[in-house]
């Protein structure tokens, strides 16, 4: 990979509810030697609050910071959560396929944008640019018992024009990433299934079913673990987990982790620099049972032996107890 | 030179905006007009009849009738000029009902339109030569492609009307989809059980020539003499020696080849027969699944094979048959399930599609008429069908309606109910249409009798939980939303044109709409014949078409080509391109352009090469005067002076 230096974009929400998902992509995009780069002065992406209400004050936000990166003199900025994603992909697609609403947009700004920033997920650079292989490479430790639902929420893909990456109904990018890294992934069918989103503050119950239906799911796909790329849906999964528990009655208690704290910990990093300490839902579990690949090589090796083993012992007794029926017979 | 004008009122449709009298009035005026009026209904008997008794009494020689389009009357009236004497090319037409009363509300502006309109034609008919059609013999063999039902109804009623009939099959069998259902709406009667005695006859017909796993390689040619060149494909076994025992298909070892008879319900072997009714009954090989193939060894079912007909060396072989019309019944296709991510995109196998249902009920299909999810095999008893699974839709670019799904799922459901009575049936629908006889009844004996449960909604998406899949979606009547845990669920996907309907449409040189079915020549009053003369269209190659439908339109082609070889000889059309072999330089720019192949190279003697224009397959298009550098190919009865006198006559003031 040439060395490519990336504006990172992180927003609000990794600064609060989300700053585990943001101390682990940065470490994991260290470990991987992406350079990164945060904008100066960055301002709000202008997602929902903004766009609900007008979208070219929505689009004149997001071009604010993109015309900050435009002249820090890179032309990709990496984007981890899906709001901004699309806030920033709206702003860009819109300004640059339409003449009159560039210069409507930029009118409100005091340094104009002139549509030379790519925005791309996290998920996408790391896919696209950096690579499986490369992903693969730097991979230290296993985690043998976890089995992970992918779970990408509804805006990462969506709507195909706009995220232009991935299929908007059957995303695999993360479950790929995660395959790299040597994790077990579940067939989870509610991969875009709605999280309840924003309506956790004025309708909490209907938010707590759509969260249990996603959780159950997860379950019933066998996993023990969902990884997400969105901290909307990793506060609604984690967060409401036991809000869910005491309105519905169930006892879910499944870990929520980022997709890059999956990725830091296969890569040997300290569960502390990944933020694991940030999570509602424990995951001292999954962390205790990471081992290193060589533990793993080894086990793997000893498990074979031992059924080689057992093998051969039942293939004596099935020859003795054949050998014995013809002893009686003669 | 004496031009008369008839203007039509055609009742209120043109007198309504048009001041016909008016017109008549101005018209008297121009030089050349001997003779103008107006009646009420011009093309009605009287009408004609004033016509005929003018010509006589004023001494016309040129008429311009102004009335509706050319494409209604201009057959009619050069008949009544005819019986009156004249030439039928001195006439002329002026289309003043589409082309200004019908699209204009300003009576003034109108009438003004309509006399220049009207001026037009008799500058143009003023220039018009006396055009004679020559006559050529017809071949009165018939070519039929495609071996569906309708295909199969038109060559035996073509066959049975005393013609040679060629009947082409693209699969290896002929039967088409009606084969693969296992009963049919209305009357729950078993289909192969009605199509097997058609297929039979098919073959034993001594004037049906058959030729399955077989396709059109091109078309020459115009009505009455077309040579048609047939790409018999390589079935891998000679089909003189095959008696169709089927031991080859017993032992063959690739086990896991695509059925396409079944739509990939069950595997079948690399070599195989399709289906026991079969017609022919003979064994086939499937190189892409065959390991004697894929891999270079295998040899078992030459050496198991009695009669020694198995050939791995077979080429395709290219016949040419000729014929003097075709009916073309090509049929249709299904969308894919890879079109509908939100229903899994075929990734869940307990959701299945319509035909692959009829294959799971039908007793010779691969469960032998049990019902089985495809993931397990074990019975399901709870089966939702999705009706219009991308019909109706806008964002598949498939804005029609697929014609026979409500029917078919209505069968199904009630043929569920019979073979698992515990079963319950759920139908999800946006509308439910039965028009045909006995349709309604039968949906409602659905649900009445059978109890399948219908919900008025669309499905918006399709998941599995365990070994359910659960359907989501919305019940409109209610409004509310929806779930059913399903063990099966059918979707009715959309019906498409069959795959290469475009590519065959340009060999036959008909047209086809934006969906890849054939366009009829008028879609009330000539519903089987297309614009290309002697090509006829039966069955859902012209739009999606249930199986009393395809049969009628069958028989009608066949009628059609019937009535076409009563005659011996047909007339060509004289309005045809010619060739000036003075001034052309034989360039032959012409010839690449000419869409149908009309244009040969002539030499003169002294060694001069010029264009020539075959008159009988010319279709009068025009492309090649424009193209002619020289102006030496001119189009008859539309040559440069006839339209130039036109143009001078709407520029003179």
């Amino acid at each position: 990979m040439a060395e490519k230096e990336y504006a990172y974009y992180a927003g609000c929400s990794l600064e609060g509810t989300a700053v585990e998902y943001d101390m682990s992509m940065k470490q994991v995009f260290k470990a991987l030697g992406v350079k990164i780069r945060e904008p100066d002065d960055w301002s709000c992406c202008g997602s929902t609050p903004a766009h609900t209400v007008d979208h070219v004050f929505a689009a004149a936000l997001a071009a604010r910071n993109l015309s900050i990166i435009e002249k820090m003199g890179t032309d990709t900025v990496t984007v981890p959560c899906p709001s901004c994603l699309t806030a920033f992909k709206k702003a860009h697609l819109g300004m640059t396929a339409d003449e009159s609403f560039m210069k409507e947009v930029n009118e409100l700004l005091d340094e104009p944008y002139s549509g030379g920033v790519v925005p791309k997920s996290t998920l996408q650079v790391m896919l696209e640019d950096v690579g499986l292989d490369a992903i693969a490479s730097k991979v230290t430790h296993a985690l043998p018992g976890l089995v992970v639902a992918p779970y990408y929420g509804c805006i990462l893909t969506r709507p195909p024009e706009i995220a232009q990456f991935d299929d908007p109904e059957n995303p695999v990018s993360m479950d790929k990433i995660l395959e790299a890294v040597g994790i077990k992934v579940a067939d989870f069918a509610f991969k875009m299934e709605c999280c309840g989103a924003a309506f956790g503050v004025p309708k909490r119950d209907m938010v707590n079913r759509l969260t249990n239906r996603v959780l159950s799911m997860a379950l019933e796909a066998g996993a023990n673990c969902i990884a997400v790329a969105c901290p909307l849906c990793q506060q609604n999964l984690d967060l409401r987990q036991s809000q869910v528990n005491s309105s519905l009655g169930t006892s879910f208690n499944i870990p929520i982790l980022y997709f890059s704290q999956i990725m830091g910990l296969t890569y040997g990093l300290s569960p502390k620099e990944l933020g694991f300490d940030k999570l509602v839902v424990s995951a001292d579990d999954v962390v205790r049972s990471r081992i290193t690949i060589e533990e793993l090589a080894k086990r793997e090796a000893e498990a074979k032996e031992a059924e080689a083993v057992t093998k051969a012992a039942e293939k004596e007794k099935r020859a003795k107890a054949k050998e014995d029926i013809k002893t009686e017979e003669t | 030179m004496r031009v008369g004008v008839f203007i039509c009122h055609c009742g209120s449709n043109i007198a309504g905006t048009v001041d016909v009298a008016r017109a008549a009035a101005e018209l008297r005026k121009v030089p050349g007009v001997a003779f103008a009026t107006n009646y009420m209904y011009t093309c009605s008997e009287p009408g004609q009849e004033e016509i005929k008794q003018a010509i006589q009494r004023e001494h016309l020689d040129r008429i311009v009738v102004a009335a509706c389009s050319p494409r209604m009357h201009e057959l009619t009236f050069r008949r009544t000029i005819e019986k009156a004497g004249l030439n039928r090319y001195f006439l002329e037409m002026a289309n003043i009902r589409e082309h200004i009363s019908w699209v204009g509300l300003d009576k003034e502006a109108n009438t003004n339109k309509a006399i220049e309109t009207i001026k037009m034609a008799v500058a143009k008919v003023m220039q018009n030569r006396p055009l004679y059609s020559s006559s050529f013999k017809v071949n009165k063999r018939v070519l039929v492609i495609g071996g569906g039902v309708a295909g199969m109804q038109a060559a035996l009623d073509c066959g049975d009307g005393g013609l040679e009939v060629v009947l082409v099959e693209k699969s290896p069998s002929v039967g088409g989809m009606m084969a693969r259902l296992d009963k049919t709406f209305p009357t729950i009667d078993c289909s192969i059980c009605i199509l097997g005695p058609k297929m039979v006859d098919v073959a034993q017909h001594d004037k049906i020539k058959l030729y399955a796993y077989s396709e059109i390689e091109d078309i020459k040619g115009y009505v009455g003499n077309y040579q048609v060149k047939i790409r018999k494909k390589a079935t891998y076994v000679d089909w003189i020696k095959c008696t169709g025992c089927g031991l080859c298909m017993e032992k063959c070892p690739s086990k896991n080849s695509y059925d396409y008879f079944n739509f990939g319900v069950a595997p079948t072997r690399a070599i195989n027969i399709p289906f026991p009714q079969a017609i022919p009954k003979k064994a086939k090989i499937d190189p892409d699944f065959c390991r004697q193939f894929t891999k270079g060894k295998c040899g078992v079912c030459a050496k198991i094979c009695p009669t020694g007909a198995i050939d791995y060396e077979m080429q395709d072989e290219i016949v040419t048959e000729d014929v003097g019309a075709i009916v073309v019944a090509s049929g249709y296709g299904l969308i894919d399930m890879d079109k509908f991510p939100e229903y899994g995109a075929g990734r869940y196998p307990d959701v299945i599609t319509g035909i692959q249902y009829e294959r799971f009920l039908n007793a010779s299909g691969p469960t032998e008429g049990h019902i089985v999810r495809p993931s397990d095999h074990a019975e399901p008893k709870t089966i939702v069908f999705v009706s219009c699974a991308g019909s109706r839709d806008k964002s598949l670019g498939i804005p029609y309606c697929s014609n026979f799904c409500c029917m078919y799922i209505a069968k199904q459901a009630i043929l569920t109910k019979d073979h698992i009575p515990d079963s319950q049936s759920y139908v999800f629908y946006m509308d439910i249409r039965s028009p045909g006889k006995g349709y309604d009844e039968f949906t409602r004996r659905a649900q009445e009798d059978y109890g399948a449960k219908y919900v008025r909604g669309r499905v918006s998406r399709i998941y599995p939980k365990g070994k359910k899949m659960v359907v989501v979606g919305a019940d409109t009547l209610l409004g509310t939303q929806v779930e059913v845990e399903a063990d099966l669920v059918v979707l009715a996907t959309a019906v498409t044109a069959a795959p290469g309907a475009a590519q065959l449409a340009e060999k036959l040189h008909i047209s086809y709409d934006t969906f890849g079915f054939y366009v009829e020549s008028h879609p009330k009053l000539r519903p089987v014949e297309t614009n290309t003369s002697g090509v006829f269209l039966a069955g859902a190659a012209q739009g999606p078409k249930d199986i009393p439908a395809s049969v009628g339109q069958g028989s009608a082609a066949a009628a059609k080509v019937l009535a076409l070889f009563s005659k011996d000889m047909l007339e060509s059309d004289p309005a045809v391109a010619k060739v000036n072999e003075n001034t052309c330089v034989g360039c032959l720019k012409c010839k690449l352009t000419c869409p149908f192949g009309a244009i040969q190279e002539k030499e003169l003697r002294g060694g001069k090469v010029v264009a020539n224009v075959i008159e009988t397959v010319c279709a009068g298009c025009g492309v090649c005067t424009s193209t002619c550098p020289c102006g030496a190919i001119q189009l008859s009865h539309f040559t440069d002076n006839q339209l130039l006198a036109e143009v001078n006559a709407i520029c003179q003031k």
